[in-house]
């Protein structure tokens, strides 16, 4: 059976890529495009939602 | 799903003003899933700050809210509960804003036990007006008006306020974002004043000054130096130098302000007639 996939949203106007999320992300789903941070390995996602917590900026949204 | 932090925010005033990294977004996060638990109207819920980076938080909250004079959140908040003792008061605000300039304010409403929550954003410094030293800054480190490390030791404000008669006293770091909404949720739902000191980071004014190379290097430090109080019961002295106890600190249930007022109030009339 495929797994269901999480989607991770980024709401990129509200994104300051102050990296927390992209270095307290226990499996590197994310990383750093340009100067916000994008989506880079969404099959490792766990659904742990640290970085939604994490993020100061309500910029990221996990939907599980 | 997704958490809807958006139904207790005010529409249109995001993206917010703190810094890249600031810890005061996730505080706010966790406000509002805690509010969010407990569902609590936003008629009924009046959220009190002072002046500074941490006191901007009511300016996005979609609630009763209200802005305050440099450190007389306590002293707005008091009038606030006094006035409507069914409103959850909660009062917010960073350490310089709460402890030095509002330290007065601060004592006295843990003194009285007024059912109240503070959250106290502690980022060791005063952000909004440029770096200067603040009484939670560690001793040596460096701010705009100590360039040559601070001679002074900090406070810590869980000790000053559990001896000011607080009767619930937490702390919790922005780092550990979970446990944030469950002490303050814990901390509403206690009657009497509660306070959650809230470990932050600033890396704007401090970090930058006190050679931390990043943001993720003032996250590890809260990483490093949190210890839960149930595992420093097994620890030995010389293992906690150096670390900072966090979850609920304190709790005691002491009679209340409102009611001790209201009971006051009964007898002048039982006297009067």
């Amino acid at each position: 059976m495929e797994k269901k996939l999480p989607t991770i949203e980024v709401i990129e106007k509200y994104c300051k890529g102050c990296h927390i999320c992209v270095e307290f992300c226990p499996t590197k789903v994310l990383e750093m495009q340009g100067f916000v941070v994008g989506v880079k390995n969404l099959e490792a996602c766990i659904k742990c939602m640290q970085c939604e917590l994490r993020c100061p900026d309500f910029a990221i949204k996990v939907t599980a | 799903m997704a958490f809807e932090y958006e139904k207790w925010l005010r529409p249109g005033k995001l993206p917010h003003i703190w810094c890249p990294g600031c810890g005061h977004g996730i505080v706010m996060k966790g406000l509002i899933r805690a509010l969010d638990t407990l569902q609590l109207k936003k008629e009924e819920t009046a959220i009190v700050s002072g002046i500074g980076c941490a006191s901007r938080l009511p300016g996005y909250m979609d609630c009763c809210t209200l802005h305050t004079a440099h450190g007389r959140a306590a002293a707005f908040a008091t009038g606030v509960k006094m006035a409507r003792p069914e409103m959850n008061v909660i009062l917010c605000g960073g350490d310089g804003d709460g402890t030095a300039i509002g330290g007065n304010h601060f004592i006295h409403a843990c003194r009285r036990n007024i059912d109240m929550t503070y959250i106290i954003m502690n980022n060791m410094i005063y952000g909004m007006t440029g770096g200067q030293f603040s009484p939670c800054t560690p001793t040596g480190a460096k701010a705009s008006t100590t360039p040559y490390g601070n001679p002074d030791p900090g406070f810590d404000i869980a000790k000053l306020a559990i001896g000011a008669g607080a009767s619930f006293v937490a702390r919790g770091t922005a780092f550990h974002a979970n446990q944030i909404d469950k002490l303050i949720v814990e901390a509403i739902q206690h009657k009497g004043f509660s306070v959650v000191e809230i470990l932050d980071d600033c890396p704007t004014t401090y970090g930058r000054r006190n050679k931390y190379k990043s943001v993720i290097e003032m996250m590890n430090r809260l990483k490093d130096i949190a210890v839960p109080v149930k595992a420093a019961e097994k620890m030995d002295p010389e293992q906690l130098k150096g670390k900072v106890l966090t979850g609920v600190l304190y709790k005691e249930d002491k009679p209340e302000y409102c009611e001790q007022y209201k009971a006051v109030i009964e007898r002048a009339q039982g006297a009067a007639r």
